[in-house]
């Protein structure tokens, strides 16, 4: 698949802080690239140089193998993450008003029913819910037909039926074969979503690769879970990788049916037992070290 | 680049129009301190005697030209100094080179002075009849507080707006279209220009029906004062608007803007016998000329050539202004 985007080598620097140092990645056409990574980490600023709202202090980003240009600019979309439309004018006028400073348009109608518009078509755009104001920044950043979409953040303070709405956008607009780069603090947004993801930390990658593949690149083991109602910790044998929480314990093993014959051994019960993969929360502590934070 | 201009343009002219608190207080603000005004000076009179003395240098000395409580205007241009005694401007113009003194018998001021004049020592002077209707205090404060309306709307209708657009994002996110700055700020110049230019013919003509205003020069002239006005007054704002995303600091610009243009332009009172200095200030303000224009046109029907000095003042400003603003301006 060819790389729609290139980057080589970015660094920005503000006063004494490097928030993007010397990073270097690709993003191939019709992927959904996912950005991740704590505040910070130096993930906002990539996408902002990556849009065109930011100049690199050093590095290359290449569109379709030229510098960001006005080219780019006719065939992005973005959505920004904070950010309103002007008072007094409707949800239909916006995405007029936008339409017009593009020369490509997209299918205005049939942009109103992807991304469910018709109810609140007529409506000031200041008098929107925050799912209804997200859903119109979203078609402002498919107005122009675009052949790349910025997503920051997209679903961030949503409720879950909207966030779920959400992702059925965005698979739709996979699904036309456009590209689209999308940061978030939800792992479970990424896994459904990303095809590729890119951890950052301290302004470095960290890690980058599908999910699956990430994951099983980290993780050989399982997690066992058990309430700490239905044992005592001195139960286990002291060969078990076990971590205490809060209601249960975690028990890491690499064989599931050696553990579960240990521990059925030391008369546990099992009743309220979970097992479970590591996904890619787990990932994330396990590569930052820390939670991911909003 | 003229479709983005429309676009933006329309969407501006839509977001002010429907806005109607602030559209309302727009017109009803300014429609309301004239009819205040009117009522409150309907037997006008301001509480000073005035008296031009010319010439500005001269060396006469008599008990007339040092009396308490009159205002002693020094005169450079006699002919000009007669028509405002004639508009009861100046309630006694005193011609020391020809020995003369100016006063209008329909002046109850210029009479009073008279008596003085003539039991006072010192003095021998000819009487000058001068006749003419007085300018009520309304027809004489429209033209500034018309000039204020701009300024305000002017002001605070584009720089205010633009700081908040900054502020919230809609400046980045028209960035990220290939929508250029000079279409985005060409638009908001236009689109205030034209809104402005309407409210305050709304006011004129509301002013003018209710209160039958003074008109005595060209309608066309006066409308070229206020769009070049409105100009110089929205390069201004542009000005101030380039790079700041607070509007706390932004309104304390603006106000550090407007307020020693209320002050000092002649909207409410006349400058003239106040120091040099000040007066030689006043000019550096948009406002002033604006005011002093429209004045000379509504009151004294000036032509052209009369404002030609306060047209070239505000075209002058309005280019360098906007130069200025269009190499400071940043989206974000």
């Amino acid at each position: 698949m060819p790389n729609l985007i290139e980057v080589e080598n970015l660094t920005k620097t503000y006063a004494d802080t490097t928030a993007v140092d010397h990073i270097s990645f690709n993003i191939p056409t019709g992927i959904v690239f996912g950005l991740l990574g704590p505040n910070g980490a130096g993930k906002t600023t990539t996408v902002e140089m990556l849009e065109g709202i930011k100049k690199p202090d050093t590095g290359s980003i290449l569109y379709k193998g030229k510098a960001l240009g006005k080219k780019f600019r006719r065939e992005a979309g973005i959505m920004f993450q904070h950010t309103t439309l002007q008072d007094y004018i409707t949800v239909r006028e916006a995405l007029q008003l936008f339409a017009n400073l593009y020369p490509t348009q997209a299918n205005i109608e049939q942009l109103i029913d992807d991304c469910a518009l018709s109810e609140f078509l007529d409506q000031n755009t200041h008098k929107l819910s925050g799912g209804q104001l997200q859903r119109v920044l979203l078609a402002i950043a498919l107005v122009n037909d675009p052949e790349i979409v910025f997503l920051d953040e997209p679903t961030t303070g949503l409720d879950p039926q909207a966030r779920r709405n959400f992702w059925n956008l965005v698979e739709r607009i996979k699904a036309k074969g456009k590209t689209v780069v999308l940061t978030t603090h939800y792992m479970d947004e990424a896994k459904v979503l990303c095809d590729h993801l890119l951890f950052m930390d301290h302004g470095k990658i960290i890690a980058q690769g599908s999910p699956t593949e990430l994951l099983a690149n980290q993780f050989s083991d399982v997690i066992i879970q058990i309430p700490l109602a239905d044992l005592q910790l001195e139960q286990l044998p002291e060969s078990f990788e076990a971590q205490v929480h809060d209601e249960y314990v975690e028990i890491k093993t690499a064989s599931v049916n050696q553990a579960l014959e240990e521990l059925m051994q030391q008369d546990i019960d099992l009743q309220q037992m979970n097992i479970r993969s590591h996904n890619l929360d787990d990932l994330f502590l396990e590569l930052t070290g820390h939670e991911l934070r909003s | 680049m003229f479709k983005h201009f429309l676009a933006v343009l329309n969407a501006r002219n839509k977001e002010f129009t429907r806005d109607r608190s602030s559209l309302a207080w727009n017109i009803l603000f300014p429609f309301l301190l004239v009819v205040g005004l009117s009522l409150a000076f309907s037997n006008d009179k301001r509480d000073r005697f005035k008296i031009g003395v010319y010439p500005a240098e001269h060396q006469q000395q008599a008990e007339f030209l040092e009396l308490d409580y009159m205002r002693y205007l020094e005169i450079d241009d006699l002919e000009d100094a007669t028509i405002k005694v004639s508009k009861h401007q100046l309630d006694m113009l005193l011609d020391l080179t020809a020995n003369n003194y100016y006063v209008n018998d329909s002046a109850p001021n210029g009479y009073m002075l008279e008596q003085i004049l003539v039991n006072s020592p010192g003095l021998n002077l000819s009487k000058q009849q001068v006749s003419g209707e007085d300018v009520r205090y309304v027809d004489w404060a429209l033209p500034g507080i018309l000039g204020m309306n701009l300024m305000f709307s002017c002001l605070f209708g584009v720089g205010y707006v633009i700081v908040r657009y900054r502020k919230n994002g809609v400046l980045k996110r028209l960035k990220a279209t290939p929508l250029s700055a000079f279409s985005f700020l060409s638009a908001q110049v236009a689109s205030r220009l034209l809104l402005s230019m309407s409210v305050t013919m709304i006011i004129y003509i509301g002013t003018k029906i209710f209160l039958n205003t003074t008109m005595n020069g060209s309608y066309a002239l006066l409308l070229l004062v206020f769009v070049l006005g409105a100009l110089s007054l929205i390069s201004l704002s542009l000005l101030m608007s380039t790079r700041t995303s607070s509007e706390e600091l932004a309104g304390g610009l603006l106000n550090l803007m407007v307020w020693p243009m209320m002050v000092l332009s002649g909207v409410w009172f006349s400058l003239e016998g106040a120091h040099p200095m000040l007066q030689k200030l006043s000019l550096i303000f948009p406002l002033t000329h604006v005011t002093t224009a429209a004045r000379a046109i509504m009151i004294d029907s000036a032509g052209f050539i009369q404002i030609l000095p306060n047209l070239l003042v505000l075209a002058v400003s309005t280019l360098v202004l906007l130069a200025l603003a269009a190499f400071f301006f940043k989206w974000e």
